[in-house]
């Protein structure tokens, strides 16, 4: 891109466009290419010359747009959106929404409204009318639509997709509107929607033949909506999360089940067991997503009973009583599981969790967090038959002996995603992992053993470390930092909150990860300015910064991030040293969103009013209690109006570090 | 425990005959002294003046042609009488209103039980086709006692027993009232009453047999309901009017008559473990069931009754007058009653092959004007829905119009379901949803108002059917009965009962009678005038 860039420049003027022979169909193929992984790539690419921007302009389909103010002028720029994103838009109101529709009527395939705000059935009545072939909306957490808006959806006739999750205001008869207008819905999601009951669920299964994914999570439906649902030939993903109403014996009355379903997840069900689940699936044969967690407990009828889904690949228990009988009936299973989530299961023993592991050795994801009972036996088994593991989610496996770990690093070298997480792990540990060199996500918090010289073994050979979590990991200082900045140049989220040896170095030597996204350094007291603003400088990408409790920042480092972190969305600086001065500069970042500023000494009323006026983009603001009676109320109605939502604390200032003896409680612990 | 019944049931009659005698004896002719002087005087004169002038003119013929047949009846009251001191006995069941009403009505069961065990269907039938016209009967039965139109042939017993059931319908209660009103100290008479009622029963059953060959057939059952009617009516010596009584009432009626007569429908009593009651046409219609014995206002509630009393002087005032009376210590060593609607062919008809009885009176009473009456009271917004039960009427008044679920094709429906049912089945229908709020927050008082116009139509509607008898009243129901000449039961006017010779009356009681005390006889009186109008009333109220 550059190249092309500066091939322009030197050339523009004497020649005509050098890009002439390029048709629009080659370029357009070129932007194909472009943006997949990078947003900022197309964007660079359209600063290259007038003819790639308008082009770039012509080839978008998809957009995103950071403010709402920037809503009415992006029609002219971009003709052919067909995928619109609001979600940064917290504003939307329905003029806003009836003249996007104008401009994009034939093209607009899709809108995401589901952190929008302001608009109603008005705007949506015209958005159906203009866009005739609008195939997807999202309008959840939409807390004010009423049924009206659901009857104006329902006249987007060609709508397949739609998701209205917290819609908590739509009835039945909403519902009922658009199963008789949204002939062609494919996907449903109806999570929250606490209004819609039997009825409406029943009318959708009636007139929408082609539903495939219908989410029904925490509606106060029965097995007299389940009937019709189930009898949908095409169903294949239901989400039946908490519904209290459904029961075995309301399931046992069914007279159809589930044939085509692939996904099923009945997780926080108290009142199905094994018997309303075989009644719910007696025929679905194709199952591969099986989610009970938060249920009834695992016994070995459930266990049986999972043996006729011969094509299971997942298998979530999260959170359920586990006996061991009803793990080992399903041993000689016949299916290959690929992910099984047992986390926070009581009564997970060595005994069952070997037995189950053995016999399924194409196990890629396991979960097993907060497994109490498990010990070396179970990691033994787990890595030897398991080798071709790529998530391993340990956290707080607290009988499991150091050695065990070892055998991780050893056997299972195709780990991509590491929870260690308050284990019992040091140095000699982490030299075994870095075996694992396609490690991603490596999470160490609350490892307090691990030292700078584990963490080089790291540095060295994971390479393609994505997001590592030192959280309240002591042991770690400057250097071992450095080790990782240097060896994982894809890092792109660190987490070094309350490591009291983290200092500038650390951060100066993190500032050579271009692609840091995520940085918290909370409780970091000797990180300064300094440090900061060497990763402001350094990692252009910085999207989230938690500097909450580094007491040595100041609106040096504020005014560092408003120059060159200008993707900064979201900010916590309480109880730094900052200013009116450093948050005005902060305010100038164009597309943040959200600030958590409490305790922060430096900053005045009129300060902070002056910042919350600057930042147009702001979604959520947290702010002490005390500003609330001190902010104009026209100002704080005026910013709310914007889209802004605020959040009052009235926390008391800490002063000390160690409030809640995190210390003590670390050195006690073996 | 029939015989101890119907026993019950004969002294009570006699009581009632005895009071009815003496009273009348002493409002014509103010002869005997009493210790309740004063209340003949009280006795409203527009009452006792009308009726005896129509009664003389139209009904005189009728007890000719009747003659022997009721001769007979005067003759037999009296052996029974003998038996009538014993108050031990009488009292005991006369506790008040619930329990006097469950006697009524087991009197009344226990007279079709005799029947049907001793006498074959054919003569049961055409007993019921009697029944209906027990009305008339009563009238002539009254008139001839108190004519006594000379000496009585036939069957003697039979006879008594008969006159005793009839008129027992109308002056039991007063007995009642009056000794629960002494106090309602005694223990259950029921047992004592128990230990005699099967030959009476026979009796009536015999009795029912030779009313069909006389053709002039009396129903017994029926009557039997009146003692329950009047059975919490307390003798008042004042003629005062409760100002409140009457709107008091009507109020009452939605909750009266709420209860469904389905709600016995899942009930799977086993044949023979209940009693099965069938209460008359008339009986049913009757718009209240609780009479004022001294001004002949009627309520539906004994409790209405009661507070009504108050007005008629101190002594129904006290605690005893006031409480609500006890249920029978013995009430459930009965059977369980059920009850079978009147009408022939009606599932709830107890020769119905499938027969499902009916739980209680006030089912009955809904079931029979829902299913065999004409609706005749028709909602005033929608100007389409009718009832024949004015609570069914209100009911629907009030959610009439706020039938919020809406069909896109313009239909409403009450309920949700039933319109996501019609949206199921109908192409392209879609829930419609109203845009406008502010629409509805007007449609409301429009509708209340709507709301109020009806029930007062509702409301004079029925006060004309359960009016007091004032002499428009009174004409009212005589032009109706001119109408209806063919149905017997429509002579049941109050006009011939006061045009009851009581002269004639008074010699046949005093046989009797001679040693009952005076304060009975004036009650007699009342309550021979009042129940009367109560019988008048629901004739009326038929015609309607």
């Amino acid at each position: 891109m550059k190249k092309l860039k500066n091939v322009e420049e030197e050339e523009g003027h004497h020649q005509p466009d050098p890009f002439d022979g390029l048709t629009e169909e080659i370029i357009h193929l070129i932007l194909d290419h472009l943006g997949d992984d990078d947003p900022l790539a197309r964007k660079s690419f359209s600063l290259a010359c007038k003819s790639f921007l308008s082009a770039e302009s012509r080839h978008r389909r998809s957009l995103r747009p950071l403010s709402s103010d920037l809503l009415p002028s992006v029609p002219r720029r971009y003709p052919y959106i067909s995928r619109l994103d609001l979600s940064l838009c917290p504003r939307v109101d329905d003029g806003m929404l009836t003249s996007l529709s104008r401009s994009w009527s034939t093209t607009l395939r899709s809108v995401d409204l589901s952190r929008s705000r302001f608009f109603s059935h008005v705007g949506l009545s015209s958005l159906a009318a203009n866009c005739a072939g609008l195939v997807e909306i999202d309008l959840s957490n939409a807390t004010e639509l009423t049924d009206a808006a659901a009857a104006a959806i329902a006249e987007a006739r060609n709508l397949e997709r739609l998701r209205m999750g917290r819609c908590k205001l739509i009835t039945d008869m909403g519902v009922g509107c658009i199963a008789v207008g949204c002939r062609k819905l494919t996907l449903l999601c109806l999570k929250w929607c606490l209004r819609v009951s039997d009825l409406g669920v029943g009318l959708i299964a009636m007139k929408c033949a082609d539903i495939r994914s219908l989410d029904l999570s925490y509606l106060p439906i029965t097995e007299k909506s389940l009937q019709p649902v189930l009898k949908l030939q095409n169903l294949e993903e239901l989400i039946l999360e908490g519904c209290p109403g459904i029961c075995d014996d309301g399931l046992a009355t069914l007279k159809e089940s589930g044939l085509s379903l692939k996904v099923l997840n009945l997780s926080n069900c108290q009142n199905v067991s094994q018997v309303g689940l075989s009644s719910l699936t007696s025929e679905a044969q194709c199952l591969q997503q099986l989610i009970l967690s938060y249920g009834s407990p695992v016994t070995a009828d459930l266990g049986k009973c999972l043996h006729k889904f011969s094509s299971l690949q997942v298998v979530r228990l999260d959170g359920c009583m586990v006996t061991c009988p009803g793990m080992k009936a399903m041993v000689n299973w016949g299916a290959r599981l690929k992910e099984l989530s047992l986390s926070k299961c009581l009564g997970v023993t060595d005994d069952c969790l070997s037995f189950l592991v053995q016999t399924q050795r194409e196990l890629r994801k396991l979960d097993i967090t907060c497994c109490r009972k498990i010990t070396y036996a179970s990691i033994n088994s787990i890595t030897s038959s398991c080798s071709s593991l790529c998530s391993l989610r340990m956290e707080l496996c607290t009988l499991v002996s150091r050695d065990a770990y070892l055998l991780i690093g050893r056997r299972c070298q195709n780990l991509e995603e590491l929870d260690l997480t308050d284990n019992d792990i040091d140095d000699e540990v982490l030299m075994s992992i870095s075996r694992c060199s396609k490690l991603r996500i490596l999470k160490l918090g609350v490892c307090s053993k691990i030292t700078d010289d584990g963490l080089k073994h790291i540095g060295r050979h994971c390479l393609n470390l994505i997001e590592l979590d030192l959280y309240r990991s002591m042991g770690i200082t400057d250097a071992g930092i450095a080790e990782i900045a240097l060896g994982c140049p894809a890092l792109e989220m660190i987490n070094m909150a309350y490591n009291e040896d983290v200092t500038d170095v650390a951060l100066i030597s993190l500032s050579k990860c271009p692609r840091l996204k995520a940085v918290e350094i909370r409780g970091c007291p000797y990180v300064s300015s300094i440090g900061l603003s060497a990763i402001a400088r350094g990692c252009r990408r910085l999207t989230l910064l938690d500097i909450k409790k580094c007491y040595n920042i100041n609106d040096n480092g504020m005014l560092s991030l408003a120059q060159f972190s200008p993707n900064l969305r979201q900010i916590n600086l309480s109880y730094c040293s900052v200013t009116d001065v450093g948050l005005l500069a902060l305010a100038s970042i164009k597309c943040l969103q959200n600030m958590t500023i409490l305790h922060v000494a430096g900053l005045t009323q009129s300060g902070l009013a002056a910042a919350l006026l600057a930042c147009r983009c702001l979604m959520k603001v947290k702010l002490h209690a005390s500003f609330k009676s001190s902010l104009p109320e026209s100002l704080i109605s005026y910013i709310e109006a914007r889209g802004c939502i605020f959040q009052w604390r009235d926390k008391v200032c800490q002063v000390e570090m160690d409030p809640k003896g995190w210390k003590l409680h670390l050195s006690k612990s073996p | 425990m029939p015989l101890e019944l119907l026993f019950g049931g004969d002294l009570q009659f006699l009581m009632d005959l005895k009071m009815d005698l003496e009273e009348r004896l002493r409002a014509e002719t103010w002869v005997k002294p009493s210790s309740a002087n004063d209340l003949p005087r009280n006795v409203p004169p527009d009452r006792q003046t009308p009726f005896p002038n129509f009664a003389s003119q139209k009904n005189q013929h009728k007890w000719e042609d009747q003659d022997p047949s009721i001769s007979n009846y005067g003759m037999r009251i009296e052996p029974p009488f003998s038996e009538f001191n014993r108050p031990s006995e009488c009292q005991p069941s006369l506790h008040g209103n619930s329990t006097s009403q469950y006697r009524g009505v087991q009197m009344n069961d226990m007279l079709q039980l005799g029947k049907t065990q001793e006498w074959d269907p054919k003569a049961t039938l055409n007993n019921l086709s009697f029944l209906e016209q027990k009305i008339h009967q009563l009238q002539d039965l009254v008139h001839v006692i108190v004519g006594r139109k000379g000496p009585v042939l036939g069957r003697p017993d039979e006879l008594v027993a008969q006159q005793q059931q009839l008129i027992t319908a109308d002056l039991t209660s007063i007995i009642i009232q009056l000794i629960s009103t002494a106090g309602s100290l005694l223990p259950s008479v029921k047992n004592s009453l128990n230990s005699a009622s099967t030959p009476p029963v026979r009796q009536l059953g015999q009795l029912g047999g030779i009313l069909n060959n006389q053709g002039s057939g009396i129903s017994l059952n029926s009557n039997l309901m009146l003692p329950s009617q009047g059975g919490s009516k307390v003798p008042d010596q004042s003629n005062q009017v409760d100002p409140m009584g009457h709107s008091g009432t009507d109020n009452m009626e939605d909750h009266e008559s709420k209860d469904d007569e389905d709600g016995d429908e899942g009930e799977n009593l086993p044949p023979g473990s209940f009693e099965i009651l069938q209460l008359e046409k008339e009986e049913i219609l009757a718009p209240h069931t609780h009479f004022c014995t001294i001004c002949g206002k009627g309520f539906k509630r004994d409790a209405n009754l009661r507070m009504h009393m108050r007005g008629h002087g101190d002594e129904y005032k006290t605690a005893a007058a006031l409480a609500k009376p006890q249920k029978e210590a013995g009430s459930e060593m009965m059977l369980i009653k059920r009850y079978s609607c009147p009408y022939a062919g009606c599932k709830r008809n107890k020769d119905h092959r499938r027969f499902q009885p009916l739980k209680t009176i006030l089912c009955v009473k809904n079931h029979y004007k829902r299913t065999h009456c004409d609706k005749s009271y028709t909602c005033s917004r929608c100007n389409t829905k009718k009832f024949s039960v004015i609570a069914d009427l209100k009911t629907h008044e009030k959610h009439c119009g706020k039938d919020k679920w809406l069909c896109s094709c313009g239909t409403t429906f009450s309920r949700k379901d039933k319109l996501f049912g019609h949206i199921t089945l109908f192409q392209g229908h879609t829930p419609a949803i109203p845009l406008d709020e502010n629409k509805g927050a007007t449609g409301p008082s429009l509708l209340e108002e709507h709301n109020e116009d009806t029930s007062k139509v509702g409301d004079v509607s029925f006060s004309f059917g359960s009016g007091t008898p004032s002499s428009g009243g009174v004409q009212n129901i005589m032009e109706d009965v001119k109408g209806n000449v063919d149905d017997p039961s429509s002579f049941f006017s109050p006009l011939n009962f006061d045009a009851s010779n009581f002269g004639g009356f008074n010699e046949f009681a005093r046989s009797a009678f001679d040693d009952s005390e005076g304060a009975l006889s004036f009650l007699l009186q009342a309550s021979c005038n009042y129940s009367q109008k109560n019988g008048g009333q629901s004739s009326s109220n038929n015609l309607e």
